[in-house]
């Protein structure tokens, strides 16, 4: 065994992981049943820590010190030590605490699901679904804001945001100038870019895709189809920018989106560029792959009889395709 | 005999020459009127259809129809929930963007521009009626769809589902 890793178990689950991974990265590498996550984002320094959805219960902080933690923490932030003993979804504690935070977050929250091209691949509803009650609580007004075009291709629809700072990072770290942020604080807080600035970078685009509720929408692909009615491709192409993989969301053989590809985290790994998300909606500027990967319970495998090509690199036909 | 019996069940008919009752027909033809005539005075089996009509269940899954709100605005927001619950398949919409001005024909910002319902595939089970969020689609209880001589007749567009706006007035 080697000395150096920390022993830590999640809801009786024991794993063995390098110093410095947080919680939140323990149970992921355990498996199902990991915390859910709104403002982490793995390949994002910095971020995590906005929502408080994956907040945990430390039953024992460390061998040394058996005593648990006397909050519930964020597992996005805490790191693990060696003998830790946390409790996720055994503990009723930290799932009154997950229910309370799902109400707010759904606060300000419109709950125009009907309108908005985020369902059915969005994760606050996905959370809302798991976590949250049916009928809400909440009388008050909720805040109003106009939607805002943030260049020709973006769409900022604040009344959707839940401020996970995620495209604050993207914009940080994935390109070379950031022209947006969030302005003012506490309640008032908001995303915007101050004058209205449009956001024109190579990698912009990306800020869709780490939008986790739909806030930040593509405009080329405003109201075109629901997400569950078209199909995912995998595809690639060559592209001097970037790695050019990609998923082309397919729909009686016309692209109808292309996305960055997410891992099982709903997370993107590689960043894709303008040119590939925006430029390229033809079938033949890819190279079609298998049909990408979707979750088991998610409402796009709905109505699709062939989830999966098996030979590489298949032409794209009618018979997959349309319905 | 040559016969290869099949079975031991085999009845032999006895063809006996008609007696003399049997021959003149009169009782028989007799018997017959009577029996018809009888049905003269029982209650009817039909209605005459469809100026007459038989009372249709509360719950009866007919025809189905796209509602407006109170002030007359579309209440369907295309959101697709109806076509996906649906087990036949039988909804397809396009949606499209309400523009400035078209806040009286629609109720929220998005809208189907072509919402189609094939009569031929839908099975009446109601579930797009469950499905939708908006109570834009409902199955009426009176309304059946009628039958037609062309497969074409059977593709409802918006122009047959939506509830027409001067009868909700009167």
């Amino acid at each position: 065994m080697d000395s150096n890793l920390l022993k830590v178990t999640i809801d009786g689950r024991s794993i063995e992981v390098p110093p410095g991974t947080t919680i939140l990265q323990a149970a992921r590498m355990i498996g199902e049943h990991y915390p859910p996550a709104m403002c982490y984002y793995t390949p994002l320094k910095e971020s995590g820590g906005k929502c408080r959805v994956c907040l945990v219960r430390v039953a024992q902080t460390s061998e040394a010190n058996p005593r648990p933690m006397p909050k519930l923490v964020a597992s996005c932030l805490t790191r693990v030590e060696n003998g830790m003993v946390v409790e996720n979804e055994s503990s009723p504690e930290v799932l009154e605490a997950r229910h309370g935070v799902v109400e707010f977050l759904l606060i300000n929250h419109p709950l125009d699901c009907p309108v908005c091209d985020q369902a059915g691949e969005c994760d606050l509803q996905n959370l809302a679904f798991e976590h949250g009650t049916e009928q809400t609580r909440y009388e008050e007004g909720r805040r109003e804001f106009d939607k805002i075009d943030i260049g020709d291709k973006i769409q900022l629809h604040m009344t959707r945001c839940i401020l996970c700072y995620r495209c604050v990072f993207t914009a940080d770290q994935i390109t070379n100038e950031r022209v947006h942020g969030v302005l003012n604080r506490g309640d008032a807080a908001e995303i915007g870019t101050y004058i209205k600035h449009a956001i024109e970078n190579d990698f912009s685009g990306n800020i869709v895709d780490v939008c986790p509720v739909g806030a930040l929408t593509d405009k080329t692909y405003r109201f075109k189809q629901r997400v569950w009615f078209s199909k995912p491709f995998n595809a690639h192409r060559s592209c001097d920018k970037c790695c050019g993989e990609v998923v082309l969301w397919i729909k009686n053989n016309d692209v109808i989106r292309v996305t960055a590809r997410k891992n099982k985290f709903g997370e993107v790994e590689k960043f894709i560029c303008n040119d590939c998300r925006y430029d390229h909606k033809n079938l033949e500027d890819w190279v079609i792959g298998e049909a990408a990967e979707i979750e088991r319970d998610s409402v796009i495998r709905a109505n699709k009889y062939k989830t999966k090509i098996h030979s590489p690199a298949v032409q794209v036909d009618a018979k997959f395709v349309s319905e | 005999m040559g016969v290869i019996k099949l079975t031991d069940r085999i009845k032999v008919m006895e063809r006996k020459p008609m007696s003399f009752m049997e021959r003149i027909y009169l009782p028989a033809i007799l018997k017959g009127m009577g029996i018809t005539m009888s049905h003269f005075f029982k209650k009817k089996a039909t209605i005459s259809y469809p100026e007459e009509q038989r009372p249709m269940s509360e719950v009866f899954r007919g025809l189905h129809v796209l509602r407006r709100d109170e002030k007359g605005a579309e209440r369907c927001t295309a959101c697709g929930l109806c076509a996906l619950a649906c087990p036949a398949e039988a909804i397809t919409m396009t949606a499209a963007e309400r523009k400035r001005g078209e806040e009286n024909l629609y109720r929220e910002e998005k809208y189907a521009s072509v919402y189609e319902i094939n009569m031929l595939r839908c099975i009446f089970c109601g579930l797009c009626e469950e499905a939708c969020p908006k109570a834009a689609i409902f199955l009426q209880n009176d309304k059946m769809a009628p039958a037609s001589y062309e497969r074409e007749d059977f593709i409802y567009g918006k122009d047959r589902l939506v509830e027409p706006f001067l009868l909700k007035q009167s």
